[in-house]
Order: structure tokens, then sequence, then C-alpha cells
């Protein structure tokens, strides 16, 4: 994986800038405070919680290990029902494969919904290179792009922005936004419909993701909530979904466990607004599937790291992650933050950087992650794991700290809190929601420290 | 070597002697429920869409009322009336659309549309700002299991739970962003 997204440096150094940071800070909290209830709640609601997630877990697994077989399936039916398909050994000859097919078009414009795999692959940037401009129009995403910025989060990727900097964004860099516009969300999303309503229209060409491939039926199928996946999969001639080859699922009835799954986790709905589904070329469309490997038969060779590969990108992990909680998205230096990216990243791109060394270091081992997990993934079994492969001295010498000086910053910014209401003054006064929350420790949540010295304990005596 | 060829070598070499693995599903397939209707309607109104109940005579009247006033878009399997239509190529222009479904979930309040001649094709639903969707009781199932296995993956699906929404600026969840702001369901019993 060649290439690189996000900040320069290692975690330990791009997780201090997040802690001092307080919008950035103030923001995570909320979104992932919030996150976290709803899912718990809609959680709650099925009694057969623990047989979908075991489900869950079985069908991810025995796809891994017949997914040779899986993906010639898939092959063979997506080409049946008027479908193309290529294979992609990594970014390189992913963005090259996209832009020929663009080219092919005609076209010098494309709109995109929103994809971590071709956020992974770079090819935004691949496309600019060739003179096709390629429009994000999820609204975080958009916020994002025109912010030129990085996303923060899986699921809310402009967490990491309050209305007011949207505002300003959209005034500044949107060419059509009204010049009276407010910084009421209602508002501002109605900026981003109209300003992305006639690009749908207009647009020929239209690139995805997928959340799920069904091997049996060739069938794929998109998640979502603003209707902006609907427009980019109906409305344009030329569709080209970009998906990483471990997104499929064996059988149409396979979607019975994940559709319960991922909404539930991911948004804490019972379901996401709109869910789309369609096999080959559909109503006169012409179809191309891309499917990339850029690193993942590497992750599925090996025996501990492979359950990453289980991943279905809810994002629940970092939802309940303290370390993610103060060091935000970005100090993660990829489109996989959090315990996820932890573990992720490093296997898809080798522990070669620093960055991606002090990666497994990213996290307490307090073990939130793997309970909420959908798929069962064993977040801190994996982390122990990777760290013992780490064989980069100076990376390990800051990983180590880093963990712990993170949560131990959070520590020392409460007190504070609590002896002098000066921090108060960094918060915006725009947010909702009670400030005195800020100043209540009972508020945070509790910090692991002994499972981190347990940890560290251990594997000093090894 | 071909990508293609490459990917699948280094995927057998990668699985080699990994276990078998059989796939547990004790989770419910079916949801026993005493009152489908109810509860697919309450849950419909969780997401903020409006949502009626009412016997099939008098669905007729329903429909002529809530759409009064409004260009609609109707495909032709709708045997249902409204005083003013639109046809199919006014789609940018139209205010409304009504249609049918192919499935409804009572646990998730979510309707299912497969492109049915009572649907018609998927932009139909997405570009106007309203959809009316008339939904028949027997075409409600419990849960997702029971909608998946009546639904055929070779048509295009549209899986539809509440309006279009976002919760991006700030996690304030805010109604219609590309797609209908107003969904309007009418159960007919
Ligand atoms: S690792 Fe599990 S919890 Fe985290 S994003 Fe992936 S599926 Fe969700």
């Amino acid at each position: 994986m060649s290439v690189f997204i996000g900040m320069p440096g290692d975690f330990p150094a791009n997780s201090a800038k997040a802690v001092q940071n307080s919008q950035l800070r103030f923001n995570l909290r909320k979104a992932t405070h919030t996150i976290r209830g709803k899912r718990a709640t809609v959680v709650g609601e099925l009694p057969d919680w623990a047989e979908l997630r075991a489900a869950g877990k079985a069908i991810k697994d025995h796809t891994l290990r017949h997914l040779d077989r899986y993906l010639v399936q898939l092959e063979e039916a997506v080409q049946r029902a008027g479908g193309q398909v290529h294979w992609a050994r990594d970014a390189a000859e992913a963005n090259r494969i996209v832009t020929d097919l663009v080219r092919q078009t005609g076209e010098t414009e494309v709109v995109k919904v929103k994809s971590m795999a071709t956020q992974e692959i770079g090819l935004n940037e691949h496309l600019a290179e060739h003179g096709i401009t390629a429009y994000e129009t999820d609204l975080a995403e958009l916020i994002v792009q025109l912010g030129d910025d990085f996303p923060s989060h899986i699921l809310v990727p402009a967490i990491h922005r309050n209305r007011s900097e949207i505002r300003e964004i959209f005034l500044a860099k949107m060419g059509d936004a009204p010049a009276d516009l407010t910084d009421e969300p209602a508002a501002l999303a109605e900026a981003a419909r109209l300003h992305l309503r006639e690009r749908f229209l207009r647009s020929k060409v239209a690139i995805s993701g997928a959340n799920f491939m069904i091997a049996e039926t060739g069938t794929c199928v998109v998640l979502e909530s603003e209707g902006n996946g609907r427009m980019c999969l109906t409305l344009p001639e030329t569709l080209i979904s970009v998906v990483g080859i471990e997104k499929l699922l064996p059988t149409w009835r396979d979607l019975e466990v994940f559709l319960q799954l991922l909404p539930r986790s991911s948004t804490g709905e019972r379901m996401n607004p709109y869910t789309s589904t369609w096999t080959g070329s559909t109503e006169g469309q012409t179809f191309h599937l891309v499917l990339l490997d850029n690193g993942r038969t590497n992750v599925l060779a090996d025996e501990v790291g492979r359950q990453a590969l289980r991943c279905i990108r809810c994002s629940a992990c970092l939802n309940v992650c303290p370390v993610y909680e103060r060091a935000g998205g970005h100090a993660y230096g990829s489109v996989y933050p959090g315990p996820i990216g932890a573990i992720l990243t490093p296997q898809l791109r080798g522990l070669g950087s620093d960055l991606d060394a002090s990666l497994p270091y990213a996290s307490t081992l307090c073990g939130a992650c793997f309970e909420v997990c959908p798929v069962a993934i064993d977040i801190p079994e994996v982390l122990v794991d990777l760290r013992a492969k780490v064989a980069h001295p100076r990376a390990e010498r800051a990983g180590m700290r880093v963990a712990g000086w993170v949560l131990a910053k959070e520590v020392r910014l409460a007190k504070a809190q609590r002896l002098a209401s000066r921090f108060r003054k960094l918060v915006p006064k725009r947010l909702p929601g009670p400030l005195s929350a800020w100043t209540d420790t009972r508020d945070l949540p509790d910090i692991p420290k002994e499972s981190f010295r347990e940890w560290w304990a251990r594997n000093e005596r090894a | 070597m071909s990508a293609r060829k490459e990917i699948l070598d280094k995927v057998r070499k990668a699985v080699e002697g990994a276990p078998e693995v059989e796939i547990p599903r004790d989770y419910r397939t079916t949801i026993p429920h005493d009152d489908l209707v109810a509860h697919f309607a309450e849950r419909v109104d969780d997401y903020r869409a409006i949502v009626h109940v009412l016997p099939s005579a008098e669905v007729p009247a329903l429909v002529a009322k809530v759409t009064e006033g409004r260009r609609m878009i109707v495909p032709e399997g709708v045997t249902l009336a409204v005083a003013q239509v639109v046809p199919e190529d006014e789609l940018l222009t139209a205010d409304g659309v009504l249609t049918g479904c192919a499935v409804a979930i009572a646990e998730t309040g979510t309707i299912v549309l497969d492109a049915g001649p009572d649907q018609g094709r998927r932009a139909l639903t997405l570009v106007p700002d309203y959809h009316l969707c008339v939904v028949r009781a027997d075409q409600i199932v419990s849960g997702v299991p029971e909608a998946v296995a009546r639904l055929d993956p070779s048509r295009p699906l549209t899986w539809i739970s509440g309006p279009s929404a976002t919760s991006d600026i700030e996690l304030n969840r805010v109604e219609g962003v590309h797609g209908p702001r107003t969904l309007e369901v009418i159960v007919s019993t």
C-alpha cells in the first residue's frame, strides 16, 4: 500500500496534537457517547443478538476460508447479469483500471458515494492527476473534501468539525452557497442538497463501494442514510464499484444476519434509511466491479490477524475506545481509525513505517472493542500479536507510552477543569448540551489503567 | 500473470490448511407477533414518517385527500387514482410519487421496493420530494429474515426506513437530504 493518507509522524505525535484540540475532543466525546447509547438500546431489543453475532462471525470465517471459490462464483454471477469484473492486485492497479474506465466514457467528472476502499487507494487524487474530478456526495465527505481535510471517523467523517466551521467551508468553497447561509444543520443540509442535485442529474459516471457482495447471486449491497447513494447508484449511465475482496458473503440468505448486525451496530438504528441492492447491469446501466486485494491476501495469510477481515466497518469499536475518544481519528494516519485501524492498517501496509509500527500500541487492551464488535473480532488478541511482531525499537518505545500518556493527559485535564473553569472558555458557546458535563468527572469513562499495566507487566516478564 | 490468477493463488496459499467453519444459525428466523400491522405502524412512526392504518375500502379516499394539490407520478401498476397525474418524464418537477411495495418489515419499520409494476424504476421514488406508499397488510412480515426470503435478488431492491436523513453535522438529525423529505405510508387492512 503506497498511498499515505492522514498526518505524517507516528501515533504518539499525532495523538499528542489531537489531545490538545479541545474542539475535536468535545465533538468526539459527544459523538461517540451518543452513538454508543443508541447502539446499546437497539442491540438490547434483540434477544438473539448473541446468536446473530455468532452467525455473522462464522459466515465471515467460512467465506474467508473459501474465498477463492466464492470470488470465482461472484465473478460468474456478475458477468451472467451483464456486469464486468476487474481484478486489482494493489492500489496502483485499481486506480489505473478505474481511470481507464472513466476515460472510456469520455467524461471528466464523476460522482462518488462514501467508500473506504476508494479512500484507501487514494482514488480521488489519482483521478485528479488524470484530469478527472471526483465529487464526494455524502454530506460529511463533502465537508471533508471542500475543507481540504481528512475523514476522522468511519461513520461520521466530519465529526471533528462544528456547525460554524462547516458554514464557513460551504461559504468559501461551495460556489453556489446562499450568502445568508446560517449555521443551522437543516440550512447546511439544504445547501448541500441544492449544490449536489444538479450534479447528480448531470453526471454520467458514478463510483461506489459496497458493504456486501453476494457470491451466489452476484448482488452488491450499499447501506446509507441520505439518498446520495441511491442518486449515484441509480441515475448515472455507468456505475463503477470498487470493493475489497473480503466483502463477500456466500448466499443471499446471509443478508438476513448482516442487515440486522450492521445498522444496529453502526448508527444505532433498527435500520438505516436506505439500503440498495443491485445485480449486474441494472435498468440499462453499464456496471463494472473492481475487486481489490491491496494487502488483503497478506492479512488472510496471518492466522491471528486474518480475523480483521471479518470487519463490516460499523465503527462500534471506535465509539467505545477510550484512546480513540481522546486521540481522534486523524492520529491513526489512515482511512481506518480506532481499534480496527490499529490492527488493520499495519497488516495491510506492513509494519515498516514508524506510524504503522506504533499503531498496535494505540490501545490499552481494555477489551471494549471486542465486546461490541458485531462479528466478534478479538482486537486485543491481534494487537498483542502485532506488538510481538514489531521490530522497531524507537516506535516501540514511543508506542509503549502512548496509550497511557493519552489517558493520563485526560486525567490532568479533568483535574484542571474541576479546579478552575478556565477550560470552559475553550468550549464553543454554540455547542448544545449542558456544558456542566465537562466539569463533572463522573461523566468521564473509566480509565482502564489496570489492563494497560497488566499487559505491560506481562510483557516485561515475557 | 494476470491479477485474477495472482490474487486467487495468494488466497489459496493463505487459507491452506485453515480449519472448516460451521455456521450456527440459532437466531430467530421468524418473530411471532400478535399484531403485525400495529407493530409496523409504530416502527414507521418512530422514523418520523407519516403513517395511517385503515380498511382497504377507505384507502382511495385518503389517497385522494393527501395527494390533493400535488402533481404526482403514478407507476402504471398502481390502481389508485390521484387528481393530478404527471408523466414519468416530468420526474424533476413532480411534487411526489405514489407506489405500492414488495414487502414490509414490522420489526424495523421498513418498506422494500423491487421495481415491480406498481413501483416503477428506482429514480421515481428518489427524485420527488414526497413519497406516498400503500402497503397491503398481507405484505407485512415480522422480521428481516422473512423479508430476505420473500425477495428476489435479481431485481433491484430499495429498502426504505423513514425519510432520507443525515446526522453529519454535530450529530443533529436532519430529515431529507437527497431522497424524499416526506415519507407517508398507508397500511391497507
Ligand atoms: S472491528 Fe468490529 S466493531 Fe470495529 S468497525 Fe469492524 S465490525 Fe465494527
